[in-house]
């Protein structure tokens, strides 16, 4: 096997991507950033199971890696509408705002 | 013929269900043929029953029928049945011939009342009930007749309910009386467990032969017993609630609370007699009770102004004779007096009634007077019914009756002296109250107009009722060979004679003389205190003893307030303090610690999908520290 980067920086690197993306969903009110944090942490994952992939030479990583691709197109599509729809009932982008279902 | 006992009880729960589900789309004319024929029927059966049964007995004087097992649980199995000796012969023939004249008396009486079917449906199921207390041939169904008539009374001191007043006059007999029911729902219990069976003749065996005069089961059964005798039939000390049972309607009075089902005590006592001889301290008590019980209702009846309530004490003071008489052992005389009082008693409350509705409803005696002239009939009939409570000698049957409690309260081994004045004081005062009552009803100045006058209906159940008071003496006397027994030579089968110690013809003669002259010395001052010298009886209630003795007593010796202080109070006063139901607390709490957990819980839903993925985020660190570490 080609000498390579070491399997630990690269999922601390994709932890690190994960983090990331998750405190942009928690942090940002903008919705249409909220979604990126959610790409970007589908992509953190995406290189975590890549990195996995490549540590046992299986071909599985790399499989589970199109799938998160396919979803996570899926889910842009379906978040992408629902965002048009928040935007056309409350002409604003903030989450926070569609907060009429609480207890 | 004695084949169709079963029918006697029978028949008036059929009126019953017939008038309960049917009632409401009746006339009031097919009503009143369902309710009084029904108890008419029963009154022929039952004459025609006592003929075959005097002048063809069955075997050992007792015929039961039975008609199915009630129930079998191991070796407890009563059965539905019904047992006919002299004892319910005399019972039945008193409760189907006095309640038809009183029904075919309410049938005119009731006649302008709303619920005139609820009215005679109920009558109906009391006769039932009461005929199935006096027929059973074991002591629980006598007992779900005990319940029956209890129910009845209820339901009839109520009748008219729209008067609060009378719906508590209902609750303070029902709950009077169940106090006495409870007592002997555990003596029930105890006799079951000790002799293993409920058959009344079963029972008095087995008691005779396990059971040591004296020993400590048989007066605690006794005793048992005795508290549902008391309850029901309103002796000291749970008199209380016959009073205030007057809010019924007369003819109620008449039959319940006079002739029949306050008698049951009475009933109950003699049919378990055996029990009682075991236990002579109850027995004494019995006596006992009745001689104490005969003298202050008797008073009582002295200081009252409602004509009703009148009758009402003497009905409690005429049962303390019988107590007297069950307490001394003489058996035959308790239910000899029972029958006598049944006929002389419903007459005067039937009396009482006509007056009540010829004066517009009104109770009280000084606002009447007068009315002799108005109501003949009423009044030679109210006169001999009077004449036989206060035991006139020789003509009425309320003599010989009493008679002969006194000569056994003389007489019997278990009698005293004491006991014997005790019951010649007490006729002594009868025949003031009843002369007191007729006097300033029915003489003097007429104070209203007469609104009613009593029709054929109400007439002739009248001069039945007065000539089965003169004639139903009668029975006691010796008669010639080869008619009728006499009454205690027909019960001896069934009770025991009663023993004299101290015999001597004399003796009994000297007594019978000394009660009568009582009895007429009554009339006598009531005469003077009322008719003649008005001006005495004001006098003795306004000197200072007086007044507040005459208040005493017309409140009934206080009672009502004693129980008030000890009982009622009390009992509100923790009903107060305990308003929210300390184990409903318990529940309580459950409740508002869910309510609270809830309120908790539902702050956490925000809506705010940011907050939902931060508690993602964190629930996630924390299963994976936990997975972890």
């Amino acid at each position: 096997m080609i000498a390579s980067v070491p399997m630990e920086h690269c999922l601390i690197f994709a932890a690190v991507l994960f983090a990331l993306g998750l405190a942009g969903v928690i942090v940002r009110r903008n919705i249409v950033f909220m979604l990126m944090g959610v790409e970007v942490m589908l992509n953190a994952v995406g290189v975590a199971f890549v990195v996995a992939g490549a540590r046992w030479g299986q071909v599985d990583g790399q499989v589970m890696f199109i799938f998160i691709l396919t979803m996570a197109a899926a889910e842009v599509s379906v978040g992408l509408a629902l965002v048009l729809q928040l935007y056309h009932r409350f002409r604003t982008l903030d989450a926070d705002a569609a907060s009429r279902m609480r207890g | 013929m004695l084949n169709h006992l079963y029918l006697i009880p029978a028949i008036p729960f059929a009126g019953f269900f017939v008038l309960a589900l049917t009632g409401r789309r009746l006339s009031n004319a097919s009503i009143a043929f369902v309710g009084v024929g029904s108890v008419g029927m029963c009154a022929l059966l039952s004459a025609s029953t006592a003929i075959e049964f005097m002048t063809n007995p069955p075997a050992g004087r007792v015929f039961t029928q039975t008609l199915w097992t009630w129930m079998e649980v191991g070796s407890f199995a009563p059965t539905i049945s019904f047992s006919l000796d002299a004892l319910s012969l005399v019972m039945i023939l008193v409760v189907t011939i006095v309640g038809f004249f009183i029904l075919l008396y309410s049938s005119e009486f009731m006649q302008d009342e709303d619920g005139y079917s609820r009215f005679f449906a109920f009558m109906n199921l009391f006769v039932g009930s009461m005929l199935t207390l006096v027929l059973a041939d074991n002591l629980l169904l006598l007992y779900v007749g005990w319940e029956g008539v209890g129910l009845c009374s209820y339901l009839l001191i109520g009748f008219w309910y729209r008067d609060a007043a009378n719906g508590q006059a209902a609750r303070k007999a029902f709950i009077v009386t169940r106090i006495g029911d409870t007592s002997m729902a555990l003596g029930l219990l105890l006799l079951f467990t000790h002799l293993g069976t409920l058959n009344i003749h079963d029972l008095m065996q087995s008691a005779q032969n396990q059971w040591a005069s004296g020993s400590p089961t048989a007066v605690l059964a006794a005793a048992l017993l005795l508290g549902g005798a008391l309850g029901k039939s309103a002796q000291l000390p749970l008199q209380v609630w016959l009073p205030d049972a007057m809010a019924g309607p007369t003819p109620v009075s008449a039959l319940i609370h006079a002739a029949t089902m306050v008698t049951a005590g009475v009933y109950l006592i003699a049919r378990t007699h055996v029990i009682f001889t075991l236990a002579p301290a109850v027995q004494s008590a019995v006596a006992v009770i009745g001689a104490a019980t005969l003298v202050i209702a008797g008073l009582s009846a002295l200081a009252q102004k409602d004509i009703k309530r009148v009758l009402a004490y003497s009905t409690i003071s005429q049962i303390g004779y019988m107590f007297l008489a069950l307490g001394v052992g003489a058996w035959s005389a308790a239910i000899f007096h029972l029958m006598t009082h049944a006929f002389f008693k419903a007459l005067l409350f039937l009396g009482a009634g006509v007056v009540i509705l010829a004066q517009s409803h009104e109770h009280d005696m000084f606002k009447m007077g007068g009315l002799w002239k108005r109501l003949p009939i009423t009044f030679w009939t109210f006169l001999v019914g009077a004449a036989s409570l206060s035991a006139l000698p020789l003509v009425t049957a309320g003599f010989y009756s009493k008679d002969l409690i006194l000569w056994h309260a003389w007489s019997s081994p278990a009698g005293s002296k004491s006991l014997w004045a005790a019951g010649l004081l007490g006729a002594f005062i009868t025949s003031i109250y009843a002369f007191r009552m007729v006097f300033i009803t029915f003489l003097g100045e007429g104070k209203r107009e007469v609104s009613h006058k009593p029709g054929l209906r109400m007439a002739v159940p009248l001069l039945i009722l007065g000539l089965l008071s003169i004639i139903g003496g009668f029975v006691e006397l010796p008669g010639p060979p080869g008619t009728l027994p006499q009454f205690s030579t027909l019960l001896r089968n069934v009770l025991p004679e009663a023993s004299v110690e101290h015999p001597g013809a004399g003796t009994e003669l000297i007594l019978q003389a000394v009660a009568s002259l009582a009895s007429i010395a009554g009339i006598f001052i009531a005469y003077l205190l009322f008719v003649r010298r008005p001006l005495y009886a004001e006098f003795l209630s306004k000197i200072p003893g007086g007044s507040t003795l005459w208040s005493f007593w017309f409140s009934g010796w206080g009672f009502d307030q004693l129980y008030d202080m000890l009982f009622v109070r009390p009992f509100v006063w923790l009903t107060q303090i305990n308003r929210d139901d300390f184990i409903d607390a318990g529940y309580a709490a459950i409740a508002r610690l869910n309510r609270a957990a809830y309120s908790l819980l539902s702050k956490t839903q925000t809506g705010n999908i940011r907050w939902y993925a931060m508690g993602i985020a964190v629930g996630a660190v924390v299963l994976l520290a936990i997975v972890v570490f």
